[in-house]
């Protein structure tokens, strides 16, 4: 059973930079091609001879993979963790063959399907009936298939009123649920996922989420790349970590997202300033753990310079689930109050929250900071986001989005109909902790 | 076992590119049903939300020849080898319009395609391909007003008639081979852009439309003749009306200068293809 299906040895991919967000005009490559020879004179007279690479220098290059080597066998499902800009994009698009490798080699077994976004080709004034087929024959399904799979896709996305309006007038969660539907039944031995979850509601991404498990049942081998941490560890069993093109680390799936959002955590942060203040470092860290973990002790902490005389310093931390929805909220000035801060010192503001009763998934913390002397609340344009990993509660299921965000500790009760004898009573209540 | 060859069948080996990769028309055929499907949305979403619709494909070219007969048939008195210049015109306008039509879609197409571009791998050229393909059906339209025109005029087509499909995949090549290359440079220079519209405005008067290819000297017609499109016109007046002036060697010229532009388009087509997504 441990077959491979993909190979990937040494795979490097290079962009020179600026290419990608920027086309070119046929005129900047008359003029530089022009300029060329004249880049040269002025180097000669100027005595450099030697400085050849300056018309190269540029347009410099970025390696969005670098060497990266690893096998997956069949029937694995596999995540692929790590930050924004690290080469996850970029590998599924070489496995998908949208792109090629600069340098180093894949080798595939079986039919790649890759769904990079969702509804790719959608065409708005086509009905859904009309979309359904292009949208598969452009992932790559015969229409035979389409045809045999129609009644299916079209109860999945829960369309079947709409089905012969044209898409425009969908509402955007018709149109996500229909694209991810057409998707979610491609019957490609390989799978290859990019953050397509990211869109509808939680009822359907739980949905999308067994129907993509359900598929890894069959034998099938799926790549998933997702920045909800809740998703991968819902879905995957084995992943590996991409850090600036390379594989930092890889095994198995909550061993790497453990790993890798403790990296997170202490990542070097980029200081944010707003008219009053500068926020040197902004950190959301456990106390006793080594990732942030659902009724676990952590700690916010958030440090600041005071960019003028600073009267009655203040601060508000809200915590926000993905979808911007508030969970909680806390305003330092009801705990605790700081003394008048003068221009260009120093001083640190945050919490320790006992019990922190978030389950599983990404949070983001929102950040106010105030001067109360003048009436200033000046809110940080930045939102910073921090993962709970998933852990035991609730008997040690699968917490999916029926569970909502917000962690209980709920002691069960029941009253029994005086039918029940005494004796099934008893037995029910030892079931109960 | 049986299950083990089918599997090695559909093993793949990604590489970087190489220079020179040949054009695989088994993949393209492969692919039909998304040449198809992406054929037929064109079609179909062309007149969407239109008052005329379908129409449109008749009034275009029927305005043009109305007005060309007017200004070069009626006051310039342009000679049409002794054909009435109505029918002379429209017999022209049709190859012309779907020429020009299906240089102007498949040039653009890859980059009005870029989100598929993006996001899916199939063979690029079925893009081009499908653009070209698709003013196939605005084209058979107006054919069904030129015959009853020539008709009307009281022209019999003869037996030449049968010629007329090649005349028009000629004139699909013709224009495949320029749209191939100018989608393939569109997508790192949107210069091409801009020259796609009035390159197509010379072309017309490089092609015998309004005149008839009699006017050029004799000893200058194998040099007119590589602009196949003059190929394709004289044919069309010679397959439909039975009259042409100086189609049999120009002829030649255009399918040589046809087919060297076609192979060089799917060569730097299909070496260019595997930059697209990146640069698009």
């Amino acid at each position: 059973m441990s077959e491979v299906v993909i190979r990937a040895e040494h795979l490097s991919k290079r962009y020179v930079l600026g290419q990608r967000e920027q086309y070119r005009l046929l005129r900047d490559t008359i003029t530089e091609a022009a300029a060329r020879p004249f880049a040269h004179l002025r180097n000669f007279r100027s005595g450099k001879n030697g400085d050849r690479t300056v018309a190269r220098q540029d347009h410099e290059t970025i390696w969005a993979l670098n060497d990266v080597s690893f096998e997956i066998t069949r029937g694995e499902i596999v995540g692929i963790v790590g930050p924004n800009g690290a080469g996850k994009s970029t590998l599924l698009k070489i496995l998908s063959r949208i792109t090629k490798p600069t340098k180093g080699h894949v080798e595939i077994e079986g039919r790649v399907g890759s769904l990079l976004e969702v509804g790719t080709g959608f065409h708005a004034e086509l009905s859904g009936r009309e979309n359904i087929y292009l949208n598969a024959a452009i992932l790559g399904m015969r229409k035979l298939e389409v045809a045999r799979k129609f009644d299916e896709i079209v109860s999945f996305a829960e369309i079947e009123k709409f089905i012969d309006t044209p898409v425009k007038r969908y509402s955007s969660g018709m149109y996500v649920r229909l694209a991810f539907a057409v998707a979610a039944h491609l019957e490609t031995e390989i799978l290859v996922v990019d953050e397509v979850l990211a869109v509808g509601d939680a009822q359907f991404q739980k949905k999308c989420l067994s129907k993509l498990r359900q598929v890894g049942t069959d034998g099938r081998t799926i790549l998933f790349v997702s920045h909800n941490m809740a998703a991968v560890r819902g879905i995957c069993e084995t992943g590996f970590q991409l850090d600036r093109g390379g594989i930092v680390g890889s095994g198995e799936i909550n061993d790497v997202i453990d790993r890798y959002l403790a990296q997170v955590i202490t990542r070097s942060f980029v200081e944010v300033e707003t008219p009053s203040f500068v926020l040197n470092n902004v950190t959301i860290e456990p106390l006793n753990a080594d990732v942030i973990k659902t009724f676990e002790t952590i700690e916010i902490r958030v440090a600041l310079t005071a960019k003028r005389d600073i009267g009655d310093p203040g601060m508000y931390v809200g915590i926000l689930t993905t979808e911007n929805t508030r969970v909680a909220g806390l305003d330092f000035k009801d705990f605790s109050s700081v003394p008048p801060i003068k221009a260009g010192e120093r001083f640190e503001m945050g919490f320790v929250i006992d019990e922190l009763p978030l389950l599983g998934g990404t949070y983001q913390i929102e950040i106010h900071v105030k001067d109360m002397a003048r009436h200033k609340i000046e809110r940080v344009a930045n939102l910073f986001q921090f993962e709970v990993a998933e852990t035991s509660v609730y008997g040690g299921r699968k917490l999916d989005a029926w569970f909502g965000s917000v962690g209980l500790k709920p002691t069960p009760i029941q009253k029994l109909p005086a039918a029940v004898s005494d004796e099934t009573a008893e037995h029910r209540k030892a079931l109960v902790p | 076992m049986a299950c083990q060859s089918t599997r090695s069948l559909s093993s793949l080996r990604i590489e970087p590119a190489t220079r020179w990769t040949s054009i695989d028309l088994r993949e393209l055929w492969e692919y039909r049903e998304l040449l198809y499907f992406l054929t037929w949305r064109d079609i179909k979403v062309r007149y969407k939300q239109t008052v005329l619709g379908a129409t449109w494909a008749i009034i275009q070219p029927v305005f043009m020849m109305v007005v060309f007969s007017l200004f070069f048939g009626k006051l310039a008195k342009v000679p049409s080898d002794g054909i009435p210049y109505p029918v002379f015109a429209f017999c022209a306008l049709l190859p012309w319009q779907l020429f020009a039509h299906a240089v102007g879609e498949s040039s653009n197409s890859l980059v009005g395609n870029q989100q598929l571009l993006t996001k899916v791998y199939f063979p690029r050229l079925v893009i081009p391909l499908s653009a070209v393909i698709s003013g196939l059906v605005d084209f058979l339209v107006a054919l069904f007003v030129l015959i009853g025109l020539i008709l009307w005029y009281g022209i019999v087509p003869g037996w030449k008639i049968v010629t007329l499909p090649g005349f028009i995949l000629f004139a699909m090549c013709a224009a495949l081979a320029v749209g191939l290359w100018l989608s393939a440079l569109s997508v790192k220079y949107r210069d091409v852009r801009y020259v796609i519209a009035f390159l197509v405005q010379f072309w017309l008067f490089a092609t015998p439309v309004a005149y008839a290819s009699s006017i050029v000297p004799e000893k200058w017609r194998a040099v007119y003749a590589l602009n196949p499109m003059a190929g394709v016109v004289e044919g069309f007046r010679w397959a439909l009306l039975g009259k042409s002036s100086a189609l049999g060697s120009m002829l030649w010229v255009s399918v040589i200068v046809v087919l060297v532009t076609l192979l060089g388009g799917l060569y730097y087509f299909r070496r260019m293809e595997h930059e697209f997504a990146d640069i698009v």
